[in-house]
């Protein structure tokens, strides 16, 4: 009846573990609590559970991108506090099991259930109105792919309390994640979750490059766009060509652990390297797709902050071009070490070479753009500079490690966890914040305090040196990756440094808390009345703060590119037009909702294997699609009177 | 041009005759190939040849005439994607068959 | 789908509006997502190509493989590519009926694919050459399962066209809907190109 499920499941005897799930399940319900205390149900039902609409929908991506990353975190905070003590007698206090879990589940959240659904959120409240656009090419796809993240997310948050995590990494090499190896619900937590939210990212993919390429408002070609917009387009060309990758390697893996085929087994004909070949050339890729929208929204702030607008802006977008193609050629990298030939190694060395020179060709954009510019530095601008300075110090070291005679010495060692570590913090997560202190007043309509951003910058910055340099000097010394216990005690305090380095970006993730809370405080005080913040260069500062449901009353039209800035300029910015026009605009409905939820269902029953209730799920997707696609009633018009009184609710500005 | 309607999207639609010209192309460059390999007339490599030729050749007959294919600004978007995943596929494959083959070879 | 009709700035155009922009945006993106299955069909035949003798001392593709059975599979797909062409032209004029009879057409055509296919299956597995056999054997099933398991969705999906022309007739979004299966059916009969001339010809051929 319930499969392979049972109360055995659940981890009684691991306190650490039934500590977290009573605090989840007692934040949760304190959530609830609240909602219903406030008696906010129908309001959270109809505005947003329900919306289709690309700003809200992004809210709610980034919602559940910083709850994971708190999750992601208290797995670093563990992992580093163990590390920092398992040497020589002492065993450390997390037994090898729970170690191996945690280390995987800290790089698949922070990859996949951080990274991607908050650079999703950026893209979905910011792009379609930099474009000038009212929504996105496909509003109900966008919540469908916001749901499935969401069902993929609590698929790893349910595996803390029933059944196990996967101990074969993020990553998930056969044949330890084969069923002879790793016969528990692990690996297929890991699987259905990556799977089912990785179809919505693929949706989202072609959405938002549909929307770039479809919904420009007019005048504005393509290289009159936003560089941020610009990443975006590369980022989802990369996605609709990486994803499917993975979707092939995890349903093969899937196979071979369902059904007893033989793709990555041991024997019978199986081949355990395909896996980490397919694995990668959907993983590099991956990691670029962290990235670039990173750098657009840098592009984005050194232009704003420096008041100048950026240098070499067709350099920029070819740069980013030359990435994104070559990211595709780059993948053998990650395995120099498994045995191919030297030929293969050195042409896929060579590519990674050649990817440096492009992001150097941006680095050097931005600085000069920041060059002679009149700089005021808000916390945006500060997360950037210390992107620019910690980020080239990884480069250089990816550089080190694209040799692969130097890969074959550090390869899998502390070097490379600092390595890409120094990637993903100073690039990806400092241009996530970066652009949510920027765009924050935009999608919400208050500011943020910048006091308290500012010292979670500080806090970062440093904690990520403290934590990350020590791992540099431990691969050099020879320590690997994924240890739970070791026996040199040369290497502890590095790791007694890093720990320290752990807490004071716990410090860093507190003051971002503490940001927020004090700023919905002094929401009052801090409203963006304007719309325009910052003193913007780009159309979504047109829109008020936070947008209406339409974007833009009247959609602009674009002579050039910065096209606000120049439209502030020439005076043209906030003209009343002489009447407005009914507005059709898709309606909210709880089929995005449902599929997540089937989804949910569908993946807890494959991974417990309760056959029936997987049957039930799929069948209902189906039945939702086919319910959905012979529907035609699904826009509504929003009449000119409206408009005209939503508009009329923005305070007046002055002229230019 | 075979192709003089232009559909509810602007892309062109096909006529009677362009979908039985592309319908008699696709079935001589299935047979052919088909005939190579049952008969076994040709030489190993010539057959294979023969066979990814006519693939080929049907995949653009199909592209052409059946998906109305072609350079028109109303399908430019659909050929620069189509491009781009040849490409990819090239890349995908070409790359996995020279890393495997070179991990086969070597261990 | 939503229209991009609206005011803009006084003298200016408003770019493209009307419902053939919503169609055409419709196609884009079915089409995009055509590109990313394409690259899904890739890494299974990638897969293939690398475990096409990965025999475990089991049975090969030139003793498994039915040319004659094949090249019927090939006939019928293709009929029912070309049938569903017919639909079309018949969908441009407004001809309901036509429309619904080249529908079932081409969904029974395709349905004598899947049933052959389906019955190849079942007698290799009989014969002790099933998916768990060997390497070769888990990328051919999934291969061409894959391939098939994309005609079967394909099948439903025409069950309800015709459901949706039969009740609502061919409106705007029905023809819209009608012409992105017709993408994805001879999107899969391309991809039958490439599956029979690697898998069964080439495999023959060993």
């Amino acid at each position: 009846m319930f499969g392979k499920l049972s109360l055995s499941a659940i981890p009684y005897h691991d306190p650490i573990v039934m500590g977290a799930v009573y605090g989840s399940l007692l934040a949760g319900m304190g959530v609830i609590a609240l909602i219903t205390y406030f008696k906010k149900w129908p309001y959270l039902w109809t505005e947003w559970l329900t919306t289709v609409d690309h700003k809200k929908i992004g809210i709610m991506y980034i919602i559940l991108a910083m709850i994971m990353l708190l999750r992601g975190f208290s797995d670093a905070i563990m992992m580093r506090a163990h590390q920092a003590i398992a040497v020589g007698a002492s065993p450390g206090f997390l037994p090898p099991d729970h170690f191996n879990q945690i280390f995987s589940a800290h790089g698949t959240i922070m990859i996949l259930f951080m990274a991607m659904p908050f650079f999703s959120g950026l893209m979905n409240i910011v792009v379609p109105q930099q474009i000038g656009a009212r929504d996105v090419a496909f509003p109900f796809l966008n919540a469908v792919s916001l749901w499935l993240s969401v069902a993929g997310a609590m698929l790893v948050m349910v595996s803390l309390g029933v059944g196990e995590f996967s101990r074969a990494g993020w990553s998930g090499y056969t044949p330890l994640s084969e069923m002879a190896y790793s016969p528990d619900t692990g690996v297929d937590y890991w699987i259905w979750s990556i799977q089912i939210s990785g179809a919505g990212t693929l949706l989202t993919g072609i959405n938002f490059l549909v929307t770039t390429l479809k919904m420009r408002a007019p005048g504005m070609t393509l290289m009159r766009m936003p560089l941020f917009t610009w990443t975006t387009v590369f980022t989802n060309v990369l996605i609709i060509f990486a994803f499917p990758i993975l979707t092939v390697a995890l349903a093969l893996l899937s196979l071979d652990r369902y059904c007893g085929m033989h793709f990555f087994t041991n024997d019978m004909g199986g081949n355990t390297m395909m896996y980490i070949n397919l694995f990668w050339t959907w993983g590099h890729p991956e990691v670029y797709i962290v990235i670039l929208p990173a750098f657009g929204i840098f592009s984005e702030v050194v232009a704003t902050f420096s008041r100048k607008k950026l240098f070499g802006y067709g350099s920029l977008v070819y740069a980013t071009a030359a990435i994104m193609f070559l990211s595709f050629s780059v993948w053998v990298h990650h395995f120099f070490t498994m045995g191919t030939s030297a030929n293969v190694n050195i042409f896929f060395g060579i590519s990674t070479m050649l990817i440096a020179i492009p992001t150097g060709v941006k680095v050097f954009n931005w600085l000069f753009t920041m060059y002679r510019g009149r700089v005021r530095f808000t916390s945006p601008l500060l997360w950037t500079l210390g992107f620019l300075t910690t980020f080239a110090v990884g480069g250089l070291t990816g550089v080190l490690l694209s040799m692969p005679p130097a890969d074959y010495v550090l390869h899998n060692s502390l070097f490379l966890i600092a390595h890409f570590h120094n990637m993903l913090v100073p690039g990806v997560l400092f241009g996530f914040m970066a652009g949510y202190a920027y765009w924050f007043p935009k999608a919400i309509g208050f500011r943020l305090n910048e006091t308290w951003g500012k010292l979670s910058f500080w806090f970062w910055l440093s904690g990520f040196y403290l934590a990350f340099i020590p791992l540099y000097i431990l691969g050099f010394m020879g320590m690997p990756r994924r240890m739970q216990h070791f026996d040199n005690p040369a290497w502890q305090p590095y790791l007694i440094v890093a720990a320290l380095g752990t807490l004071l970006i716990l410090f860093g993730i507190g003051c971002t808390l503490m940001q927020l809370f004090v700023s919905i405080r002094q929401r009052q005080a801090n409203r963006d009345l304007t719309g325009d913040p910052w003193d913007g260069r780009t159309l979504e500062w047109l829109t008020a703060s936070p947008p209406a449901a339409y974007n833009f009353a009247v959609i602009p039209t674009v002579h050039d590119r910065d096209a606000f800035w120049d439209m502030k300029q020439n005076g043209t910015a906030y003209q009343k037009p002489d009447r407005y026009e009914d507005i059709e605009m898709p309606k909210n409905t709880v089929w995005g909702l449902a599929i997540g939820v089937f989804s949910f269902l569908f993946g807890f029953a494959m991974i417990w294997y309760i056959w029936w209730l997987a049957g039930l799920s799929f069948l209902g997707l189906i039945a939702v699609v086919i319910a959905r696609a012979s529907n035609d009633d699904t826009f509504e018009i929003i009449p000119a009177a409206e408009v005209a009184r939503i508009e009329g609710l923005r305070p007046q500005k002055g002229t230019a | 041009m075979n192709q003089t309607h232009q559909n509810s999207t602007g892309a062109g639609s096909g006529t009677l005759k362009s979908y039985a010209t592309g319908f008699i192309l696709s079935i001589v460059l299935t047979a052919i190939p088909f005939m190579l390999v049952m008969n076994g007339s040709l030489s190993h490599s010539a057959t294979i040849f023969c066979i990814f030729t006519a693939a080929i050749l049907q995949i653009f007959v199909q592209l052409h005439y059946f998906l109305h294919l072609d350079r028109s600004s109303a399908m430019y978007w659909n050929l620069i994607s189509l491009l781009f995943t040849f490409f990819i596929i090239f890349l995908f494959v070409g790359g996995s068959i020279w890393i495997m083959y070179s991990l086969h070879y070597r261990m | 789908m939503m229209q991009t009709q609206s005011l803009t700035m006084p003298g200016h155009a408003s770019g493209e509006h009307g419902s053939h922009d919503v169609a055409s945006t419709q196609a884009l993106g079915f089409w995009i997502y055509l590109m990313s299955d394409l690259v899904v069909f890739s890494g299974l035949f990638a897969t293939y190509v690398v475990m096409a003798h990965n025999y475990a001392g089991g049975p090969t593709g030139k003793e498994l493989f039915h040319l004659p059975g094949a090249l019927l599979e090939t006939m019928l797909l293709l009929c029912s590519s070309a049938v569903y062409g017919l639909a079309m032209i018949a969908m441009h004029k407004g001809d309901k009926r036509l429309v619904l009879a080249g529908l079932a057409a081409a969904l029974l055509l395709g349905l004598g694919f899947v049933c052959m296919e389906v019955s190849e299956f079942h007698a290799m597995i009989s014969e002790g050459a099933g998916p768990q056999r060997s390497g070769f054997l888990s990328a051919f099933f999934t291969l061409v399962g894959t391939h098939g398991l994309h005609v079967s969705f394909g099948m439903l999906w025409m069950v309800v066209m015709m459901a949706q022309t039969a009740a609502k007739g061919l409106t705007g979004p029905v023809q819209a809907r009608l012409s992105r299966l017709g993408m994805f059916w001879h999107f899969l009969d391309i991809v039958w190109i490439g599956l029979f001339s690697v898998v069964y010809l080439m495999g023959v051929m060993q």
